[in-house]
């Protein structure tokens, strides 16, 4: 069943955008997510879209995917949007959109099938789609049709569960480039990668437009990433034409990347955007334990004057997995770290820092005595573990949180309540004292405005404000937090630096696992730099044995 | 759990033959085995199903690795109607009130055996069929919407991904000060709650991977397959070896004698 289109497929034609007045409103809300956009995007232009959250950069690329939504289910639409004159709803796989979350991005469980899959749903003969496969996934550097690579070369049939995060969102790329769009949308493509993955989806980008020529419309927090590869910079803001009237068009800012960073950096920097070469203003550290100190190797941290000792570990290994039952066997499971000797000291940082997959959260989570340890030992002393015993895994929930706080990566892991008040209130509220703590983490931490709120209808940042200010308000002498940065603004970045370089000083015990090294330097402390004890590959052979 | 579902490693023969085939092989012997409550069916089906397992690239161990639960299952099973069953010809052991007599050791191995030969085969098709052909069979030949039977592939790998995310969520809980301890009740509760941070996870998850899927042009009335289901040789050997057991294990049974269809009354 040949498509009209299927004859060109060779010939990339690069898509133009035009916005008139544009503005979308979500079923269910009162305001416009985005308001009065006006905006041309010639053919082959590459456009990064800046604005603080709010500004509605996502939900634009939804409407040029054309996987908004009807308009009538209460949504609301003003204006125009037209992809190459028509409705980007009109014209499938005319538009190919990248989202943040890679677990999603993948459809099928082979990678030649997820790469297939969109060519297959526009009508691609057979024949035509496996050419295009290959090619796809040339482009991306997941297989070399000439030799391997270091960045992979995998088999059609790989699956695509073992892939890292960088290389799904390459596999989606590929998925992507199979469609031969005209125009290639990337909301926040890299937010949850590591550097290096970053680093891999964005050159795999480059490559690809280069070949093909296409429209590209990418929104990232972290211009430094994409700024050489972009031609132009758009910076939205938010607008709002319900309640005051005043209209403010959506377009803040608009021309080739230098100029618009230099008319804008005192604004952008204040909108929370990353302008390359700009850290924020944090809190120094008043206290002595300031300074970075070096561990390394899968080995000690440094252990260092002052503070009260909280947390040791000795000859720790440490593994997500529980045991398995095999028939009437009990298999252990294996363990990602070994042999791990750390301290946590009263006011002072620990930094665990390495690749990904070296399991440095779930050394962290059995820190926080969320894990059971696989050997080893972690211990309580006698300050933290005040008459709980030593064991942190073997407190009951009340008690672990009034010692050890945990801040995991994605904050709505850890939503109990339906309100933001109710959220904050519920650890006081169970262990029985510290209600009056709440008040004083509403105001540090700028949520007082949003106490009657969802937390799940929250903006990244909020949530992440949020998920910090719950923990805290059980006021534990140990905070742990996992990649508390990932996907954050400068603002909120700044913020939360400052905030726990507040409690460091004020003897809290602060221990994140971050790729984040400007954070890491303002907490100062410890690093702990893990690699990989096993390689991937040995242990994806044990799983299917 | 992610792997378990893998084909990786396994080019047995039965891998290359269409899952359709062997969908409805399986069908066939189970549909036969449901009927009679007996010995020699069950047997005769059960031997045929483990000449199979080569071709399926099964082996004893991987069987037991798998299928350990049901195995295990059927065992007990038919222990039970052993011991329990009402006694009939010579009594074999007779400890207090359990005894087993030779009509219900006979019950009791017929059970078991049945449950082993219905699990098997089921166990034989997982093990030699990818999802991703089964569902590409299944919208291609044997025609279902393929809006529906993409829908639930793309559904069953997000399964595996929750399984994750309630480990996670459980941490993420304790963290907050929501524990596994305590009463029933409390216990309950906090159970509740997890799950439905879970369905928040999930409908998350899968309202993102629905964007994906819609972005990529899915949900249209047509469109082409990059991988063609088709038949072979093999499927007719596939479909002639489902109906081989299923007429041996009958045939066996009358003419042992023993063939009772399960909804008349036992004999005896």
């Amino acid at each position: 069943m040949p498509s009209p289109d299927s004859g060109t497929s060779a010939v990339v034609r690069p898509a133009a955008i035009s916005a008139q007045g544009w503005g979308w409103r979500h079923a269910g809300r009162t305001t416009q997510a985005i308001h009065a956009l006006d905006l041309d995007i010639r053919p082959g232009e590459r456009v990064l879209l800046l604005g603080p959250s709010g500004a509605g950069k996502s939900t634009l690329l939804h409407a040029l995917a054309g996987v908004l939504g009807e308009e009538g289910d209460d949504a609301d639409e003003t204006g125009s949007l037209l992809v190459d004159g028509v409705s980007p709803k009109a014209q499938r796989g005319r538009a190919g959109l990248m989202q943040q979350d890679p677990e999603t991005q993948v459809v099928l469980s082979r990678l030649g099938d997820d790469v297939a899959f969109g060519a297959e749903n526009l009508c691609v003969p057979r024949e035509e789609i496996w050419k295009r496969v290959h090619e796809a996934l040339d482009d991306v550097g997941l297989r070399r049709s000439a030799g391997g690579s270091a960045s992979g070369n995998f088999a059609l049939d790989h699956p695509t569960s073992a892939l890292s995060g960088g290389q799904k969102q390459r596999l989606a790329l590929a998925g992507i480039l199979a469609m031969r769009p005209g125009l290639i949308l990337l909301d926040e493509p890299t937010a949850n990668l590591d550097p290096a993955g970053v680093l891999e989806v964005r050159d795999a980008v480059g490559r690809c437009l280069d070949k093909t020529g296409a429209t590209l419309v990418v929104v990232e927090h972290r211009v430094s990433v994409w700024k050489d590869l972009v031609d132009r910079i758009v910076v939205l803001q938010p607008g709002s034409s319900s309640s005051t009237g005043v209209s403010t068009p959506a377009v803040l800012l608009d021309g080739d990347p230098d100029t618009v960073l230099a008319q804008a950096r005192d604004m952008l920097t204040a909108a929370g955007v990353w302008v390359p070469g700009y850290v924020p203003a944090t809190r120094p550290r008043s206290g002595t334990g300031a300074g970075t100190a070096a561990g390394s190797g899968a080995g000690s941290s440094s252990a260092g004057s002052g503070g009260e000792l909280l947390l040791a570990t000795q000859e720790l290994a440490v593994s997500r997995e529980r045991s398995r039952r095999r028939g009437f066997k009990t298999i252990p499971p294996l363990p990602v770290q070994a042999g791990l000797n750390a301290e946590v000291f009263a006011g002072r940082a620990l930094t665990i820092t390495g690749s990904n997959g070296a399991g440095k959260s779930t050394f962290a989570l059995t820190l926080a005595g969320l894990l059971a340890p696989v050997s080893g030992a972690l211990t309580a002393a006698v300050g933290l573990s005040d008459g709980a015993g030593t064991d942190p895994f073997k407190w009951k929930a009340q008690q672990l949180i009034s010692r050890i706080g945990t801040v995991f990566q994605e904050p709505e892991h850890q939503f109990v309540t339906g309100r933001v008040l109710d959220e904050l209130m519920f650890g006081p509220k169970h262990l029985g004292h510290g209600e009056e703590r709440v008040d004083e983490l509403l105001e540090r931490l700028r949520l007082r405005h949003l106490v009657e709120a969802n937390p799940y209808t929250l903006s990244g940042g909020e949530k992440r404000r949020l998920s910090v200010a719950t923990v805290l308000a059980a006021h534990p002498r140990v905070l742990v937090l996992d990649e508390p940065t990932f996907g954050q603004d400068a603002n909120t970045w700044a913020e939360l630096a400052s905030f726990l370089s507040e409690l460091l000083d004020a003897g809290t015990s602060v221990v994140s696992v971050t790729h984040d090294q400007e954070f890491s330097s303002v907490l100062g402390g410890a690093e702990m730099r893990l690699e990989p004890a096993f390689q991937g590959g040995a242990r994806q052979e044990a799983g299917a044995a | 759990m992610r792997d378990a579902l893998t084909l990786r490693g396994n080019n047995a023969l039965l891998t290359r033959a269409n899952p359709l085939a062997k969908f409805v092989s399986v069908f066939l012997i189970t549909l036969v085995l449901a009927l009679s409550i007996d010995l020699v069916s069950a047997s005769t089906a059960l031997l045929g199903e483990l000449a199979l397992f080569p071709l399926a690239g099964l082996t004893v161990r991987l069987l037991w690795q798998r299928g350990w639960p049901l195995i295990i299952a059927a065992a007990l099973g038919g222990w039970s109607t052993a011991i329990l069953s009402a006694d009939s010809g010579r009594i074999l052991l007779d400890v207090g009130i359990w005894s087993i007599s030779e009509g219900s050791l006979q019950l009791g191995l017929g059970f078991m055996l049945r449950g082993l030969a219905i699990a098997l085969p089921a166990i034989l098709l997982m093990s030699c069929t990818d999802p991703t052909d089964l569902a590409d069979a299944l919208a291609q030949k044997a025609k279902l919407p393929h809006r529906f039977v993409l829908g639930t592939l793309a559904a069953l790998r997000l399964v595996g991904l929750m399984a994750e995310e309630w480990q996670t969520i459980g941490m993420a809980r304790r963290a907050r000060g929501v524990g596994s301890h305590g009463s029933p009740p409390q216990r309950f509760k906090a159970m509740l709650g997890q799950s439905f941070g879970l369905l928040v996870q999930a409908i998350r998850r899968a309202s993102r991977l629905a964007v994906t899927m819609e972005a990529r042009g899915f949900g249209g009335g047509r469109r082409t397959w990059a991988r063609e289901s088709t038949y072979s040789r093999l499927d007719v050997w596939v479909l002639a070896g489902g109906l081989v057991i299923a007429a041996a294990a009958v045939l066996a049974a009358q003419w042992a004698g023993t063939w009772h269809f399960v909804w008349l009354k036992q004999p005896n």
